[in-house]
């Protein structure tokens, strides 16, 4: 008698998990109809707090790039181009990089992270902490790049492309203001 | 004691004590420049001690100022006197694997803070340092680099200016307490206490402190009209002064002027009391030093490599 009870109940609990696992596997796969990249890649939205960002410093005439792209054929061979002098001069990461790295193929208005999500051009700085993780870190905290407007208030942050172009993202020297007045020259 | 009557030939009954009173009333009196003794002018002369002055009395001493200024400048001056904010102690990081030495920091503080033009002066000093060598003196550094364009390889940059201390040596030294440590670790001067002795400067370790060996010349149309009596107000011939970390921004809550000019963000500015604040971020991740720190000066100045 105890034994029948016991496999009755053991029977029970296995049909609930096979219920409930069947209908995790339906919410899933309802989900990845919605999105093409996994939920962990998603960036967390939480950790960006709202920046007050100048727009993206475009080349003058540049942006919409669809206006040119939209009806161009996707040409996916790395090559010399005869367009966008930027590219001749592309120095960051040596050969591993090239445009449709983080320049989207299908919607040129918009830049493509690693895990396939879409972002606009104001919020680039997702794709650049892609690789510069510590960079990124430092520079939500504010610690990395410039910041002006209140120290206990609105803060006025600026984009990675601001300073760094990032087809040659190193930071171009500048030409200092004048030396002090050495002693002996002051009346 | 006995308070013996002299008689004198006016025949003016005098005592001793009212003998000396009248003679050194008489001294001050020829010792005031007689063109200048306007109601405005007497008024300084007698004006109390920041500190020791009432609400009633700052107020009449910050009006008579604004007047004076407004005719000086030909523009609308404001002076604030403007207390510090409960809670703050302000703090300032600046990022030696940034800073590049273009001197963009000296010149917006210059512009900020109605530096003399002639003679100049300048609050912070850049200095310039050989990599790989001994640099911790000062000395060796160099002042006057004047490439085509920096950052030249070999070198890095240092810029120094007011520490704020909160062990701050040239307070203990004035003598008439002319300079003090405010409650946000600010240390400020009344240009108006200042006697000019430069006991300050010799016991800044940092040579933060600037002494006006001539009358400061600002251009009218380069004078800030934003200014605080204990910041960036005109200052006066034989009077020291310093960086106060633009106390007339920062304690509005904005960044002070080299803060927001530095090409590079080197420059981190903020309250110390403040967990979430850039500067405390910085202290706790970053490789941090303050300048002469063996001197048990304290300083409030946090030199830290942010690669």
């Amino acid at each position: 008698m105890l034994k029948i009870c016991k496999r009755i109940v053991t029977l029970i609990v296995l049909l609930t998990v096979l219920i409930l696992s069947f209908h995790d596997v339906g919410i899933t796969s309802e989900q990845s109809t919605d999105t093409v990249y996994p939920e962990a890649a998603k960036p967390r939205e939480l950790d960006i707090p709202k920046y007050f960002v100048p727009p993206p410093p475009f080349t003058e005439g540049i942006f919409p790039c669809s206006e040119c792209h939209a009806e161009m054929d996707v040409d996916t061979e790395r090559r010399e181009l005869g367009m966008h002098e930027e590219q001749q001069a592309l120095k960051h990461a040596g050969p591993q990089q090239w445009c449709l790295d983080c320049h989207n193929p299908s919607d040129r208005d918009k830049l493509r992270l690693i895990s396939g999500q879409l972002i606009s051009f104001e919020e680039s700085y997702l794709l650049c902490g892609q690789c510069h993780g510590t960079i990124f870190r430092d520079w939500k905290a504010g610690v990395h790049g410039k910041r002006t407007g209140e120290w206990n208030g609105k803060k006025l942050y600026r984009l990675c492309v601001h300073c760094h172009n990032p087809h040659q993202p190193a930071f171009k020297p500048l030409k200092p203001k004048q030396p002090p007045m050495r002693p002996a020259d002051i009346r | 004691m006995s308070r013996k009557i002299r008689h004198n030939a006016m025949g003016i009954k005098l005592d001793r004590r009212n003998f000396l009173k009248g003679t050194a009333l008489g001294l001050t009196a020829s010792a005031l420049p007689t063109k200048q003794a306007d109601a405005g002018f007497l008024d300084a002369f007698f004006q109390e001690h920041f500190r020791e002055m009432s609400k009633e009395e700052i107020e009449e001493v910050l009006t008579r100022l604004e007047k004076e200024y407004t005719e000086k400048y030909k523009k609308n001056v404001s002076v604030q006197a403007t207390p510090h904010m409960p809670g703050v102690v302000f703090g300032y990081g600046l990022d030696l694997s940034r800073c590049i030495g273009c001197r963009r920091c000296v010149y917006a503080c210059v512009g900020e803070n109605n530096q003399s033009r002639d003679p100049q002066i300048h609050w912070i000093s850049v200095l310039r340092f050989k990599k790989g060598e001994k640099w911790s003196d000062l000395e060796q550094s160099d002042k006057y680099y004047n490439p085509a364009v920096v950052p030249e390889p070999g070198y890095f940059y240092m810029p120094v200016q007011c520490q704020q201390c909160k062990n701050p040596p040239c307070v203990r030294a004035c003598p008439t307490q002319a300079t003090w440590k405010d409650p946000d670790g600010i240390v400020v001067v009344d240009y108006n206490w200042c006697i000019g002795c430069r006991y300050c400067m010799a016991a800044c370790p940092y040579g933060a402190r600037r002494f006006n060996w001539g009358a400061p010349k600002v251009p009218n149309e380069e004078f800030n009209p934003n200014t605080h009596y204990l910041g960036n107000r005109p200052r006066y011939k034989g009077v020291v002064e310093k960086c106060t970390f633009c106390v007339q921004r920062s304690r509005a809550g904005k960044y002070p002027a080299c803060v927001e000019i530095c090409p590079v963000g080197a420059r981190k500015f903020g309250n110390l009391l403040d967990p979430n604040s850039e500067i405390r971020y910085s202290i706790e991740n970053k490789r941090v030093f303050r300048l002469k720190e063996e001197l048990n000066t304290h300083p409030k100045f946090y030199y830290f490599f942010a690669t």
